[in-house]
């Protein structure tokens, strides 16, 4: 392959590997906002500035796998920074570590105890003192991975404020519709473009390259799920017949659509810009075929494109960045919890 | 393990004919109640299971060279699906995905590590005559495989979008109820229950046959470490079979009698099945390793001719490791909701298991530091094993942590974890368990020098396909999908080359079985010489139909 490409790529993993720490500082400190507009081209500005709306063009690497990839792909989330580190900055280098102490043992025994080096065996079976350093030592190890992945997954379930943007997702075989209780209770079906060659997944859907804003083959949509960037956002999840998966690798985001249940979790994207995520849960013929696309828009384009669909209303977006008092799931804007009744359970274990 | 047992057994009147009074053919092979021959139809069975499961992930493999749909359609059309119907095409994928699954758990690796080489060598080692209910053993195996028919006859009846049971191996409701209309998911449910019926009364007859047909002076702390390997696994088998069971005929009668344990309208929740389902498919994934870990002790002992390092350590690790197996179930459900404290529980309970399994791994080199080792085929298999299951290892460890399992789970890097440790761990463990007792079994010597090209070319594939399935996942390449977007190719490409290598060092094995049968000279009563300890050792190579029929006494000084 392409030299130049691969080149990227490692110098890319290297610096997640080596920024992630500092990142996470950094982000924490400057809310992470709407300026940064990096990819949407002049013609989407224009047509944003007169009320209209035009998908934005993603950025090549961004939000999706890079060509011969060999690490995570880059975070545009807090969470997701926090995780990336776990993995690049503490489990990575541990694992590694340990498979080199291995192997390195076991070329020792085999160059140092081998027939020839030593013809007459030792007959050594015990050695407590060994027996006990090679139990507590991984338990040290364990306990210090532990201690970070306990917080992660605390930070992971920290509940929605108050006035947080609520959208619904719900998986059907073999497409996302994303429902928007809070702007007028419209909903957005979302199909994946078909590629250029091959039978026809979705009949009646466009093929994947004929606008200008595609993103790549497999996982561009034709009605991305817009939501705003840089504020928590709401989202909850169930399915309409068998289950599917919600998930955006570049956000650290993976939560099972599961009929009859609705579960919740908070996303917060930091960057506008454009995500993309496959189901993941097995879920029929057409599983590998309904991708996910995120498209996080600057709070005013978001309204925008709200206001684009029949009896859309814009929600009150101040109400988001205030409080972060522990909402019960009675207290929902109403509309929001169809499946009401098999999902109180589960959401109010999900809000704890 | 040093034992008066030569002049007890039957070596010395084999030089006579037959004396063995074997059964004629029909009786021998279709009613045996000898656990050799059960022992060796097992490992016949589960080369054939694994010949055909292997060919489904040469299909996959194939498939997924290139993106793009190239191959489906024409095994679609071969199990009578309408060409024209591309959603039966796609379908076709999760027919495959699923047999590879089900065939290498239950009708491959499962036979072949406990009904195979359990059935061989369990009672010789205790220095026993045979199972303890040699009719239920013989019982066992047909289940096993007429469990192996159902499933294959799933894939020709329709199962819903297509022809053939596409639910993937764990079976999820409700895409294996509502979402699967049609027989195929029914005979699937029917292999499993086959499947686990033979694999229970299998489990109690080792367990029954280890704490009561022990030859005197074999104590339980004196038992070789493939023994209590074995027993654990059985136990772990009779406490989550009957799990399994219970949630499958849920399955069956939500499907087919009105019933809604998995059905939110009728007050079932999906989520029940995978707790149901985790809870036998976690102790599973240890009954599949665990004998593994045992025939690497044995092996490790004979090559570096020293006893076993911290035997007592290496024997209690394994109960560990079964009793903790138990308790983690839910680590392969951190998507579907869990709440916090229990996802905070599961992560700290599924990281202690690598303590007992870090225990193991450095006792396995302590046995052979200041050794004299011997790098004989099984031996090499057997380093190998040391290191590749080290690596799938780690990765659980990193899989453990919920909240890092959050971008991994259901991409191909829990696909490249649970290949280390099954494919490149248990399936290593089977290889050199093989070149380890072919012999012993056969009466022929294999060849030393293809074994060893067998294990290195393997070893080079293997880690092809499995180890670039670590980078796909963590860019975020779903699993069980049969095409993928352009930035995924690289690495696919890569991996279905390494599948030819794999492929490639198959073919060298079977030319050694060939050899061996053909060319092979006959093998000694203890063709590893010092190292080799326990009690196979002392009878001939094949042993005879009927050992101990005076049964061996253990010496109080033996050693482990």
């Amino acid at each position: 392959m392409k030299s130049g490409t691969y080149a990227s790529t490692v110098s890319q993993s290297a610096r997640a590997l080596g920024l992630s720490l500092a990142s996470v500082i950094a982000v924490a400190a400057t809310p992470a906002f709407a300026q940064d507009t990096a990819s949407a081209p002049a013609a989407a500005e224009t047509a944003a500035a007169a009320g209209g709306y035009t998908p934005m063009t993603p950025t090549p690497g961004v939000g999706m796998p890079v060509a011969e990839g060999i690490g995570l792909q880059q975070q545009y989330s807090k969470i997701g920074e926090y995780g990336a580190w776990i993995h690049n900055g503490v489990l990575m280098p541990i694992i590694t570590l340990i498979c080199i102490l291995v192997l390195l043992l076991l070329i020792v025994v085999a160059v140092r105890y081998n027939r020839r080096s030593n013809p007459v065996a030792s007959k050594t079976s015990h050695n407590t003192l060994i027996e006990v350093i090679w139990t507590l030592v991984p338990v040290l190890i364990l306990i210090g991975i532990a201690v970070p992945s306990i917080d992660l997954i605390a930070k992971q379930y920290k509940p929605a404020p108050k006035g947080a943007l609520t959208i619904k997702v719900t998986g059907n075989q073999w497409f996302w519709t994303y429902g928007y209780p809070d702007n007028g209770d419209f909903e957005v079906v979302s199909n994946m473009l078909n590629p250029v060659t091959g039978p026809t997944i979705n009949n009646g859907i466009r093929k994947v390259g004929s606008e200008p804003w595609d993103g790549p083959s497999h996982l561009e949509v034709d009605n991305r799920m817009v939501v705003p960037a840089g504020e928590p956002i709401r989202l909850q999840i169930t399915a309409s017949d068998v289950i599917h998966s919600f998930a955006v690798p570049s956000l650290w985001f993976k939560l099972d659509a599961v009929p009859g249940r609705i579960n919740e979790k908070v996303l917060l994207i930091e960057k506008p810009g454009v995500y993309y995520g496959q189901c993941s849960e097995l879920c029929g013929a057409k599983h590998g075929y309904m991708p996910i696309a995120v498209e996080a828009l600057p709070r005013d384009k978001y309204d925008a494109w709200v206001m684009t669909h029949p009896g859309a209303k814009i929600d009150n977006p101040n109400a988001a960045a205030g409080s972060e008092t522990d909402y019960l799931p009675g207290e929902e804007p109403a509309g929001a919890a169809p499946a009401a009744d098999a999902s109180a359970a589960p959401a109010a274990a999900e809000a704890e | 393990m040093a034992t008066t047992a030569e002049q007890f057994q039957g070596h010395a009147e084999d030089h006579g004919h037959d004396h063995d009074h074997k059964p004629a053919f029909f009786a021998r092979w279709f009613m045996s109640t000898n656990h050799k021959d059960i022992g060796t139809m097992y490992l016949i069975f589960a080369i054939l299971a694994g010949v055909i499961g292997g060919a489904v992930s040469g299909i996959m493999r194939a498939e997924l060279m290139e993106p793009g749909i190239q191959y489906l359609g024409f095994f679609s059309k071969l199990v009578g699906d309408d060409p024209s119907n591309f959603n039966a095409t796609l379908h076709m994928w999760n027919v495959l995905i699923t047999a590879h699954g089900l065939i290498m758990v239950f009708f491959m690796v499962m036979p072949a590590i406990i009904g195979g080489f359990g059935n061989w060598f369990v009672p010789i080692m205790i220095g026993a005559p045979d199972m303890a209910f040699p009719r239920m053993n013989n019982i066992s195996f047909w289940l096993t495989v007429a469990g192996f028919c159902s499933l294959m006859l799933s894939a020709f009846v329709p199962g819903g979008t297509g022809m053939g049971a596409g639910t993937g191996w764990t079976v999820y409701a409700p895409l294996s109820t509502t979402g699967s209309p049609g027989p195929a998911v029914d005979f699937g449910i029917f292999a499993l229950h086959l499947a686990g019926a033979g694999s229970i009364m299998g489990a109690i007859n080792f367990i029954t046959t280890i704490f009561n047909m022990r030859a005197p002076g074999m104590t339980m702390h004196k038992m070789p470490l493939f023994v209590w390997s074995v027993l654990v696994t059985a136990f772990l088998l009779l406490l989550s079979l009957p799990v399994l069971a219970a949630a499958i005929t849920m399955l069956l009668t939500d499907r087919n009698f009105g019933t809604t344990f998995f059905d939110p309208a009728g007050g079932g929740d999906p989520v029940l099945y995978q707790h149901l389902f985790w809870f036998f498919g976690h102790p599973e994934v240890y009954i599949m390793i665990l004998p593994g870990f045992g025939i690497i002790s044995q092996i490790i002992s004979t090559f570096s001719k020293k006893p076993v390092f911290g035997y007592l350590g290496m024997a209690y690790a394994m109960v560990a490791i079964g009793v903790v197996g138990f308790i983690v179930w839910a680590h392969h459900m951190y998507s579907t909701g869990l709440s916090v404290n229990t996802k905070m529980y599961f992560t700290a309970a599924t990281m202690v298991i690598a303590v007992p399994t870090g225990i193991k791994i450095f006792s396995w080199i302590a046995t052979m530091w200041g050794g004299s080792i011997e790098f004989k085929s099984p031996m090499i298999w057997a380093i190998g094993f040391i290191f590749l299951f080290t690596v799938g290892g780690v990765t659980g460890v990193v899989l453990a942590n919920g909240g890092v399992d959050d971008v991994m789970h259901d991409t191909y890097y829990v696909v490249a974890h649970f290949h280390y440790v099954l494919s490149l761990g248990a399936v290593t463990a089977l290889f050199a368990g093989f070149y380890y007792w072919f012999p012993k079994m056969s009466g022929k010597m294999h060849s030393e020098l293809l074994a060893h090209v067998h294990f290195w070319v393997f070893f080079v594939g293997v880690n092809m396909i499995f180890f670039p399935m670590h980078f796909l996942g963590l860019q975020g390449m779903p699993r069980r999908y049969p095409d993928y977007a352009e930035a995924y190719a690289y690495w696919n490409h890569f991996a279905t080359v390494g599948y030819m290598i794999m492929a490639a060092s198959l073919g060298i094995w079977f030319l050694n079985i060939i050899y061996a049968f053909v060319a092979g000279r006959k093998a000694e009563d203890n063709y590893w010489g010092e190292g080799a300890t326990t009690l196979e050792w002392t009878l001939t190579s094949p042993p005879p139909y009927h050992q101990f029929e005076t049964l061996p006494v253990i010496e109080e000084t033996a050693h482990h």
